[in-house]
């Protein structure tokens, strides 16, 4: 499942609905991981984010890469939920979660999965804040992290 | 066509969506107008890391483009 929304959501009622899936799914999971990233306030300097997608473009990219995770993983399922427009500090902007066999694959593939997330999928994010507003790109971290994987 | 900017080239350029019509026969044209028409912008769309997609497909080097197009210039990514 890849969605995006404009609404805030309960990461906690998406893994529950994810984990129902996979128990009425028929392969035998052993394993479930998941990733909730909430916005930061960053002690004030931040009072909302903004994010920005390409709907159709930014689900049919996030597709791609999930689907080459399934079979690199050897996952069962995924599930990635992801905020666009305003967003207050506190709010969930993004759940993941992967499903395999056995652990180690759901959290490499989750691991794998936001680190694609935070620099690679057509998502554009600016930070308001008291000072005014700024676009945010990846750190040089953040392209490190995703650069593990390639 | 109708083009599409995304993250900070939208701000710089003030619209988000705009058509062009008729259509430019290639990306490098299409790029060269928007320049000639706001040279900051075109500056922009040349900056590292700008992609473009055609059609909601990434696109490499300077492609023809079909009247009708969707053409979306995509500065650098960041989510999560």
């Amino acid at each position: 499942m890849i969605a995006l929304t404009d609404q805030a959501f309960d990461p906690g009622a998406e893994l529950n609905r994810f984990c129902a899936q996979l128990a009425g799914s028929g392969a035998e999971t052993g394993a479930v991981a998941s990733f909730v990233g909430i916005a930061r306030g960053e002690a004030g300097a931040a009072t909302a984010l903004e994010l920005q997608a390409y709907p159709g473009f930014t689900e049919a990219e996030i597709g791609t890469i999930a689907q080459a995770a399934m079979s690199r993983f050897g996952l069962r399922g995924f599930a990635i939920l992801h905020r666009v427009g305003k967003i207050a500090p506190g709010e969930v902007i993004v759940f993941v979660a992967t499903a395999s066999a056995h652990r180690r694959a759901a959290f490499e593939a989750c691991d794998h999965l936001m680190d694609y997330l935070k620099s690679r999928a057509p998502f554009w994010k600016k930070e308001h804040g008291p000072g005014g507003e700024r676009w945010v790109e990846p750190t040089a971290r953040d392209l490190a992290d995703a650069a593990r994987w390639d | 066509m109708q083009v599409l900017l995304f993250g900070r080239l939208s701000d710089i350029a003030g619209w988000r969506e705009k058509r062009f019509d008729p259509a430019p026969p290639r990306l490098s044209a299409l790029k060269a107008l928007i320049a000639s028409e706001d040279r900051t912008l075109g500056e922009a769309l040349d900056g590292a890391g700008v992609r473009a997609a055609v059609d909601k497909a990434l696109v490499r080097g300077d492609v023809a483009l079909l009247a009708g197009c969707e053409v979306a210039f995509l500065p650098p990514m960041s989510g999560g």
